[in-house]
């Protein structure tokens, strides 16, 4: 029978089938953070219950975690006591914790890539939902519950039902300054917020295949956003000189060997899927969101839609915009630069190469938040720092940062804030925020800017 | 986890289209090391205005609306991946949620807290949403054994989906961990031939 790529890494993993009932799929990779474990932790401890395969896991702190003065105690004690819960767990259990302060330390989606950690033909899980991004590499990953943490941290093992699935195809040529991030939220604005619920999904076509890995992430990343668990790019010679030499890849032979195996992981000719999509590359356009979730997104220099229903009114009401409306010209007082989205070297050198001899607008607030420390230091050697502070802009200590406001970077009420980030929802990056998603590049313009302005104009 | 077998209650109308995880509770409330407590903060910044005073204007802050059952919009509990979203709706009180579609994660995540999330067609939902407006009183009966929903003033009854595993674990208030740990020695057993 022909398979899928998500067919052949599921099917590799299934320990047991329970009849009329779900399946019982093995987890090679978990991966924890302070706050969706410790829960997980207390679970097993009241049942007397061990973590199963502590070596299989590996934890980072990142989603509460200030990006200044990392190397002070964190002022709020709530957090703190998060962070050191983490530690206390880690070190208990015998877990590997890239902390924070550590080289290693990250956002839980851009330092386990960047190790070598994620591998194609893999099945990762973690408390949170962006674990899709992953899935660049080939790889079953997606996110879970706390419940579901607990499972995994008792049998490496999770009880689930295959999903469905999906393939988009995106083929043809890029337009100049359309960028991954304007690939996905030109997709997920054609399909809606739960065109994938229940569904894995792969992205195929010469789009995705041209693609850097940092590309790759930056789509399957957002697949949560419309609704679908995961999504999969098929691995291949990006993929495999990407993880090449990284800090946990295979090495030597045992790099071959798996490279051989990676190999044979992409879908087969004719293999069928419940649902396909096709897009035109040449339809794609820098993008941008007028509302309250991701689906609400339109090319930068369209008008927002006109459509009559009481939630798309409560969105836009939430935004302060008016059907019909353009964003160009719409004054802009914070930009946000970061998240598991967009916060990798590829990101930071697209803003620095716009940047580049030109000066933050005065009533602009930006945030530059590398995704770890290891992409702050690649930064720093290439220069792009020194880009950044001859423009006005000072970058930040890693960490989720305003991508969902848990620590002190929270955008003020009533403020807009372009962000690089995956969610708009109401209060996402600070009670009363507004949020307008966009790739770097616009982020970008818009800090040099203080308003959105038409980029295609500058690009054509 | 608590079991669930029949339930009558009245029901509490949400009729918001995409009610994302973010919204059931807010990232600022995550940072508690406990799964209790959560019910306070649920729909914080619909439930309150900004100074801490309720929002009159929310439904849950209407009297008229009470009930162990959440009638809500399309697309519920989309977002994010924190349990603390079902751990807030659980500990607010509530032990069905009835939806035309839900989240994948939220679902799970409800059903591994014994919330049991009921998916209906967006007619009967629209029923529902009718019922309750016309009469906030109105009694609804789930009914896990016979998946069904009825609204007893009208006799209007629809049935919902559960799988077979899923049900059993609601009705004896069983969860997955025993389970799994149950079957250990196979998962010993599939890690040795993986290697």
């Amino acid at each position: 029978m022909k398979k899928t790529l998500f067919d052949k890494v599921w099917d590799a993993h299934v320990v047991k089938e329970i009849k009329d009932g779900p399946q019982i799929l093995y987890i090679d990779k978990h991966l924890i953070h302070e706050v969706t474990s410790p829960q997980a932790f207390a679970e097993l401890e009241q049942r007397g219950i061990s973590i199963f395969r502590p070596d299989q896991i590996v934890a980072t702190a990142d989603h509460n975690t200030p990006t200044i003065d990392q190397h002070l105690p964190v002022k709020d004690e709530l957090s703190r006591n998060q962070l050191e819960q983490l530690t206390k767990n880690c070190k208990k259990n015998g877990i590997t914790l890239y902390g924070l302060g550590h080289k290693y330390n990250g956002i839980v989606h851009v330092m386990a890539p960047e190790l070598g950690i994620t591998q194609p033909g893999m099945t990762m899980v973690c408390g949170d939902s962006h674990t899709s991004t992953h899935g660049a590499f080939g790889t079953i990953a997606f996110g879970i519950g706390t419940s579901q943490v607990a499972q995994v941290f008792a049998s490496q093992c999770l009880l689930l039902q295959k999903p469905k699935s999906l393939r988009v195809n995106v083929n043809g040529t890029l337009k100049s300054g359309v960028l991954p991030k304007d690939v996905i939220l030109y997709i997920i604005s054609k399909l809606g917020t739960n065109a994938g619920t229940g569904y894995f999904c792969e992205y195929a076509g010469n789009v995705f295949e041209e693609m850097s890995m940092e590309g790759r992430m930056t789509v399957c990343n957002m697949s949560i956003e419309m609704g679908a668990r995961g999504g999969m790019i098929a691995p291949d010679e990006t993929t495999f000189n990407y993880i090449k030499g990284r800090e946990f890849a295979p090495k030597d032979t045992n790099f071959d060997k798996k490279v051989a195996y990676w190999k044979t992981l992409p879908t087969d000719d004719g293999a069928v899927f419940d649902k396909e999509y096709h897009f035109d590359a040449e339809d794609i356009e820098p993008m941008i969101t007028y509302g309250t979730n991701p689906g609400m997104g339109i090319k930068i220099s369209e008008n927002i839609p006109v459509q009559e229903n009481a939630s798309f009114a409560k969105s836009l009401a939430y935004m302060n915009f008016e059907k019909g409306q353009s964003l160009i010209d719409q004054k802009i007082n914070y930009v946000f630069i970061g998240s598991c989205t967009n916060s990798r070297i590829e990101d930071f050198r697209v803003a620095a190469n716009y940047i580049k001899g030109k000066q933050k607008a005065e009533n602009v607030t930006a945030w530059f938040v590398p995704g770890s420390q290891q992409v702050a230091q690649q930064i720093e050697d290439e220069g792009l720092n020194d880009v950044f502070e001859a423009a006005g802009f000072k970058l930040r200590q890693p960490g989720c940062s305003a991508c969902l406001a848990m620590n002190d970077d929270k955008i003020p009420e009533g403020e807009y804030c372009v962000s690089t980030s995956n969610r708009n929802f109401e209060g996402r990056q600070g009670q009363g925020a507004r949020t307008i998603l966009a790739s770097p590049l616009v982020a970008a313009a818009t800090a040099i800017e203080g308003k959105i302005i038409d980029i295609t104009k500058q690009l054509n | 986890m608590d079991k669930f077998s029949t339930l009558i209650s009245s029901a509490i109308p949400m009729p918001v289209e995409n009610v994302d995880t973010d919204q059931i509770i807010p990232a600022r409330f995550l940072k508690s090391t406990n799964r209790e407590g959560f019910g306070e903060n649920l729909f914080r910044d619909w439930r309150f205005q900004k100074d801490g005073s309720i929002n009159e204007d929310f439904i849950l802050n209407d009297p008229k609306f009470t009930g162990s059952i959440l009638v809500a919009g399309d697309n519920f509990g989309c977002g994010s991946s924190r349990e603390h979203a079902a751990w807030a709706i659980h500990d607010y009180g509530f032990k069905v949620v009835v939806s035309s579609f839900f989240a994948d994660i939220f679902k799970g995540n409800a059903l591994n807290n014994g919330v049991l999330p009921i998916q209906v067609t967006p007619e009967y939902l629209k029923e529902l949403f009718d019922a309750i407006q016309n009469d906030p009183n109105t009694k609804i009966e789930v009914n896990l054994e016979s998946q069904t929903i009825t609204i007893l003033s009208t006799n209007s009854s629809a049935t919902f989906e559960i799988n077979s595993y899923k049900k059993t674990c609601l009705t004896n208030g069983y969860d997955d961990i025993d389970f799994l740990v149950s079957n250990l020695s196979d998962i010993k057993e599939f890690e040795n031939l993986k290697v």
